[in-house]
């Protein structure tokens, strides 16, 4: 349980969700070849972290941002930029992490200084419209971000699709370079979130607990609110910066709407409730959930529409269509707030 | 024992007027940088004009903040909802908005602002009893609650009237600009500035005149206080909640007419924007509010013309600069 920082998913249904989550990420590439599963399931690793990193500040420390995709677009674009810009070596690759990171660290800190002295609901709306003016700012400069078109770029050898590791296939896989893009991708955040784990388990996570349930009593104990309330905000900045990183390495390209859009961070609000909210388990099994249903559904949605279609119903073609998928998003969204607040985790622990 | 004179006057509270004169402030300051006279008149008019359009979409928000702590963010949703009201009333009477009479362009215009304050006010209605109440003094599923709110009215807009722009020209008399000296200034932009501050006047006169705005204004420095003396400040509460959706639908239509085109995005992006003003002005206070609003637009007119580069987030700065000096907002409401 070590590795669990002694706080296990304490339900077996749980426990077997879990399992058969993570084993079926650590072995996707041979479960399903093919470009479609291995977009699913990488995509399911980088909202793991982008979520849980969330989940630090929503779950456990009560704050609510609107930014944090703003953090994950400062990853993705610092890894565009040094490797477009210095091309597809090992080394542009890490600058441009080691440069991103410290960018959203600072600006979280900043933010958070600045907003989270007053009232945390400050925060939510300083967030917002921080991140809006971060959006304009990407798409209007277009000689460092290529604006609206975004940054194709190619990554270091070995993650290109043509790399071979081994002549032959292993379990009849081929391991190419979206193989080893994948397992980089699965390994770097499995790690990170073990390390979020870790955190939300320490002392700090503990006093940022006590400081959502009762803010007056934990300063009063002694605690400095703003001290950790910021820490917070930087270390899920952090986190966010390094899931934006894995993205834009993993899809080669980063653009406002991979990595800045509004509707990621609608998403990431999303699975958090649904996985349920202060436990970072609920970022693995909302993530796997929702990127599932969102991948899948929504072709089910398409056909739904043209059924309507053809049976000549009215509206009903509108509310179906594959572009509405967000209004049943929302509505999912709303009733998971007022009848499953604890999401699944909280469910399947037996106290929804 | 000294006896309480109950007929005394009570000690007069101060006005503070330094905030009221930053915004002179800001003007005296871009004058002469931007040098010529007739330039500087229409960019203040202009940013007059936006300022009070913004002023009437936020105002709802700050008030419903400050009574009971609701951080509406679906408050974008009935802008564009107001603006849409008003393209199915300006669009099929487009005889009357493009004849060639003050009048009947006059009453079409006023009929489209009625229509989407009454649609956005029963709206608000059912928005508050169906998504806010259940979740009165819950901050973080108030948040929540009404995002999911925001984003199902957006993409309902999207699938009834189509996720194109619509076109919504303005009303024939309305086009066009005055010229005054050397300075163009827009007819419609003197029309929005008047209906602005018809309603900032009018919820002056209701806030300071009227028991209904004694109740609010008590309600918004101390709510327990009021209800401990048997006011049901729920039902208050509901009635600033459509009052506010109805500002800010009017506020839509207003916006849609200067920008001559409705979409549901617009919602989103004027969100922003009176959350900026609303902070910037102290949150739950209407004067705050009011002079935040004149601020943000003259900067952003200013700030277009002299660094258009710095105007996309001159806002942010404007409202970084404000919170360095008055950490709650140029108009703090006190217990906040």
């Amino acid at each position: 349980m070590m590795i669990l920082s002694g706080d296990g998913p304490r339900s077996k249904a749980l426990s077997a969700l879990l399992i058969v989550i993570v084993l079926v990420l650590a072995l996707a590439p041979f479960l399903f070849p093919g470009a479609k599963p291995a977009n699913v399931a990488a995509n399911i690793c980088i909202s793991v972290l982008l979520v849980a990193s969330y989940d630090l500040l929503l779950g456990y420390a009560g704050i609510v941002s609107f930014a944090h995709v703003m953090f994950f677009g400062i990853g993705a674009y610092g890894v565009a930029i040094a490797l477009y810009g210095l091309g597809a070596s090992w080394g542009a690759l890490a600058l441009g992490v080691l440069a991103a990171i410290p960018v959203s660290v600072v600006l979280a800190l900043a933010i958070g200084l600045f907003s989270l002295r007053v009232q945390t609901i400050f925060f939510a709306m300083m967030t917002l419209a921080v991140a809006y003016a971060f959006n304009v700012l990407a798409s209007q400069l277009s000689w460092l971000t290529g604006g609206e078109d975004g940054r194709s770029f190619q990554v270091p050898e070995i993650l290109r699709p043509g790399f071979k590791l081994f002549e032959g296939d292993v379990f009849g896989v081929a391991i190419s370079g979206r193989v080893l893009s994948y397992y980089l991708v699965f390994v770097v955040c499995a790690l990170l979130f073990l390390v979020l784990l870790r955190i939300v388990n320490s002392p700090f996570g503990r006093v940022l607990q006590a400081i959502r349930e009762n803010p007056f009593r934990a300063e009063a104990l002694g605690y400095r609110i703003v001290f950790h309330r910021t820490l917070a905000t930087c270390l899920s900045a952090a986190g966010a910066t390094a899931a934006g990183a894995l993205s834009a390495l993993w899809l080669h390209y980063t653009g406002p709407d991979t990595a800045l859009s509004f509707s990621i961070q609608i998403d990431v609000l999303v699975i958090v409730v649904i996985g349920g909210m202060g436990s970072m388990y609920g970022a693995i099994a909302g993530a796997a959930v929702f990127v599932l249903a969102q991948n899948y559904l929504q072709a089910l949605m398409g056909k739904l529409s043209s059924a309507a279609a053809d049976a000549g119903l009215p509206l009903l073609p509108g509310l179906f269509h594959p572009d509405r998928w967000l209004l049943w998003l929302g509505l999912m969204f709303i009733l998971a707030v007022y009848f499953v607040p604890t999401g699944i985790v909280g469910r399947l622990r037996g106290r929804g | 024992m000294s006896v309480i004179d109950a007929g005394a006057a009570l000690p007069r509270q101060r006005i503070d007027i330094l905030p009221a004169l930053t915004p002179l402030l800001v003007a005296l300051v871009a004058a002469p940088f931007i040098g010529s006279a007739s330039t500087f008149v229409t960019l203040t008019l202009a940013g007059l004009a936006m300022g009070m359009m913004i002023f009437t979409m936020a105002s709802g928000l700050t008030l419903v903040f400050g009574l009971m702590d609701v951080l509406n963010f679906g408050h974008g949703a009935f802008i564009s909802l107001g603006a849409y009201v008003a393209t199915l009333v300006l669009l099929p009477l487009a005889g009357w908005s493009q004849a060639d009479s003050l009048g009947a362009n006059l009453a079409v215009l006023l009929l489209a602002l009625l229509a989407a304050s009454l649609v956005c006010g029963a709206v608000g209605f059912v928005f508050e009893r169906v998504l806010v109440k259940p979740v009165y003094g819950q901050h973080l599923k108030q948040i929540m609650v009404t995002i999911g709110g925001a984003i199902v009215a957006e993409q309902l807009l999207y699938a009834l009237f189509g996720p194109e722009f619509i076109p919504l020209p303005l009303p024939a008399s309305l086009r066009g600009s005055f010229i005054l000296g050397n300075a163009a200034i827009e007819k419609y932009r003197i029309a929005a500035t008047i209906v602005g501050l018809a309603v900032f006047a009018g919820q002056m006169l209701i806030l300071n005149r009227t028991k209904i705005g004694l109740l609010i204004r008590a309600g918004v420095e101390n709510r327990e206080m009021v209800e401990a003396l048997g006011y049901r400040i729920d039902r208050l509460f509901i009635g600033v909640f459509m009052a506010g959706s109805a500002l800010a639908g009017l506020g839509g239509v207003l916006w849609a007419l200067y920008r001559e085109q409705v979409h549901a995005s617009m919602g989103a992006e004027l969100l922003v924007l009176t959350f900026i003003v609303i902070i910037i002005g102290g949150l739950g206070s209407v004067g705050g509010c009011f002079i935040g609003s004149i601020l943000v637009a003259l900067i952003a007119n200013y700030a277009g013309f002299l660094v258009p580069k710095l105007a996309l987030v001159s806002n942010i700065l404007l409202m970084v600069v404000v919170l360095l000096w008055r950490p709650r907002g140029l108009y703090p409401v006190s217990g906040r």
